[in-house]
């Protein structure tokens, strides 16, 4: 590992400043970063802690609208009571992912910032990655080894997906990631804060430019959170990442029948993938009529691309989605707090 | 050794003020109680977060140790399992691990104490269900696991009967 200085921020205008410095970047939980250094995926010059920030807060205003400081802890938030009560599909979100230890020290802006699970990127020796080395190539799609890999936005340079389970979560909620820069501050819809490789060369993973940083994540208030869930499918019960995931929210009308509604999925692209079409076409759907709800997610699907590896996730999105789409309706399906149940397929 | 931040750490372990002369700034907080300060117990089982043998409470939370720089613990409590135990006392989990034969070779078990701890202090550990999606952060490759859940419902379930005296009252600052 490379030698590094490293410095405490003392406040915003300080950590902004250090991360001008060549060479700069800033570690929050370290959870990612860490790795990072072990693996040679990183090697700053500067190491720039921004845990003494005072973007920690969740806050509830006046109107119901949430806003998470970027530091709060995945723990933190899921446990906070608001969170649980109205917005069901953040909370299981960050309590499907990771585990309790990793969830005491991971930030909020930090899992927005992870990067793919890609086994070539994630490579202690480096394997050809564009993601990696611009140019180099890329191993999965050129070994056909694209089991975990993307079915949209793909390209032949890049098909990783993103891993994190809480941006699925603020894409199905309408949520903006604030950022701060040397310009200000601006804001980024959550659904368009992270870049796949038909938008953006594969070395960039999100819209966040080296020397801005995230201060939190604003979560408007809607009816629809209420009825929100997260179905996330693993390879194992616990403590693993998505094969696929679905996240939705939801507003009924006349007892069962759809009134608005987002579906967000992980696992599928480099970024949390809405079915926009689908939602569409689920306005006005009877949530007990099955083959119309399959047959209007499909319609986001129609454009699907999978690769040689991942056909089965063509299948097991539209069914997440759809499964979700029911548990969302019933609110008191298993609580994930206390059983650890996913809900999911079994 | 490579670049000092400042010429000594200081750190707080176990309730004492340690000092870390000459620091490496790269050191994480695993190798550091490992290596600079002779603190065994917790162990370095994968380096990169997906074991949980090198738990260890910062400011009384259950974290990865290993994916902890050192020199950002220093204004924490950091305990490790060296620290369950007060005056030659066992501490509750670590008599329910013995009581139900909760570990094999035992190299997962330090960190498999911290999070069990932890886990009964967060009101996780209700239902063996409950416990094992808690305590998923923890691998075990004797595959201890149904004595380790066991320990942990039998000390969750104690605190619960005596609710005047929390869960780690069987010794230890943790
Ligand atoms: C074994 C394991 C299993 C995991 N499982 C899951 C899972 O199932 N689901 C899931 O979603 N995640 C999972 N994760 C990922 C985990 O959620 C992330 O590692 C964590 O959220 C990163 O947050 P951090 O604060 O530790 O980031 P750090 O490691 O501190 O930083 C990561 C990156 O983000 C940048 N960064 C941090 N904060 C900011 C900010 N405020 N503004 C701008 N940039 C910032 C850093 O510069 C760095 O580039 C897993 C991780 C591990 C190790
Ligand atoms: S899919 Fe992307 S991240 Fe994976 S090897 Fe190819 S270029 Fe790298
Ligand atoms: S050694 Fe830290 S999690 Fe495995
Ligand atoms: S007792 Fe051997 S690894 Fe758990």
């Amino acid at each position: 590992m490379k030698e590094f200085t490293y410095v405490k921020a003392p406040d915003m205008a300080a950590a902004l400043t250090a991360l001008r410095r060549p060479g700069a970047q800033l570690v929050a939980g370290g959870t990612e970063l860490l790795n990072w250094l072990k693996d040679g995926i990183e090697a700053p010059d500067h190491l720039v802690d921004i845990t003494g920030l005072p973007l920690t807060a969740v806050d509830v205003g006046p109107h119901g609208r949430l806003r998470v400081g970027a530091l709060a802890r995945m723990s933190d938030l899921a446990a906070h009571p608001e969170v649980a009560r109205e917005r069901p599909v953040l909370a299981q979100s960050l309590l499907l992912a990771a585990s309790p230890q990793l969830r005491n020290m991971a930030t909020i802006g930090g899992n927005l910032q992870q990067r793919t699970r890609c086994p070539y990127f994630r490579a202690d020796t480096p394997l050809p990655c564009n993601k990696r080395t611009p140019g180099a190539g890329c191993a999965a799609l050129q070994a056909d080894d694209t089991a975990q890999h993307a079915i949209f936005g793909w390209t032949q340079e890049c098909a990783a997906t993103h891993p994190s389970d809480l941006a699925v979560a603020l894409a199905a909620l309408d949520a903006t990631i604030l950022i701060s820069g040397p310009g200000g501050e601006r804001r980024v819809p959550a659904d368009a804060f992270h870049l796949t490789p038909e938008e953006a060369e594969p070395r960039r993973h999100t819209v966040l430019a080296p020397d801005e940083l995230i201060t939190g994540v604003e979560v408007p208030a809607r009816p629809s959170a209420r009825l929100s869930h997260y179905l996330k499918v693993r390879q194992r019960a616990s403590y693993e990442f998505a094969v696929v995931s679905a996240a939705v929210a939801l507003e009924l009308t006349a007892g069962d029948t759809i009134g608005s509604v987002r579906i967000a999925l992980g696992g599928v692209a480099h970024r949390p993938w809405r079915l926009t079409a689908a939602e569409e076409a689920l306005r006005g759907t009877e949530l007990a009529d099955t083959d119309a709800l399959r047959a209007a997610v499909a319609i986001s699907f129609a454009d699907a691309r999978p690769l040689p590896g991942n056909g089965y996730k063509v299948e097991l999105a539209q069914r997440a989605a759809v499964r979700a789409l029911r548990a969302a309706a019933r609110p008191e399906a298993p609580d994930v707090h206390r059983a650890g149940a996913n809900g999911g397929p079994r | 050794m490579g670049t000092s931040l400042q010429p000594t750490l200081y750190l707080t372990v176990n309730g004492e003020k340690r000092e870390v002369p000459a620091p490496d700034v790269r050191a994480t907080l695993l190798d550091t109680l490992r290596e600079r300060l002779g603190l065994t117990g917790a162990k370095k089982g994968c380096d990169r977060g997906e074991c949980g043998a090198c738990t260890v409470h910062l400011d009384g939370r259950r974290v990865l140790s290993c994916l902890t720089l050192a020199v950002a613990a220093q204004d924490a409590d950091v305990v490790t399992v060296e620290g369950l135990a007060t005056d030659g006392e066992l501490h509750a989990m670590q008599r329910a691990f013995l009581d139900h034969d909760a570990f094999q070779c035992g190299f997962c078990t330090p960190g498999q104490l911290m999070s069990a701890v932890a886990c009964v202090r967060e009101g996780r550990a209700g239902s063996p269900d409950e416990i094992r999606e808690w305590m998923s952060g923890n691998l075990c490759r004797c595959a201890a696991y149904p004595q380790i859940t066991a320990a942990i419902a039998d000390v969750a379930e104690r605190a619960a009967e005596n609710e005047s005296t929390p869960a780690e009252s069987g010794g230890g600052r943790s």
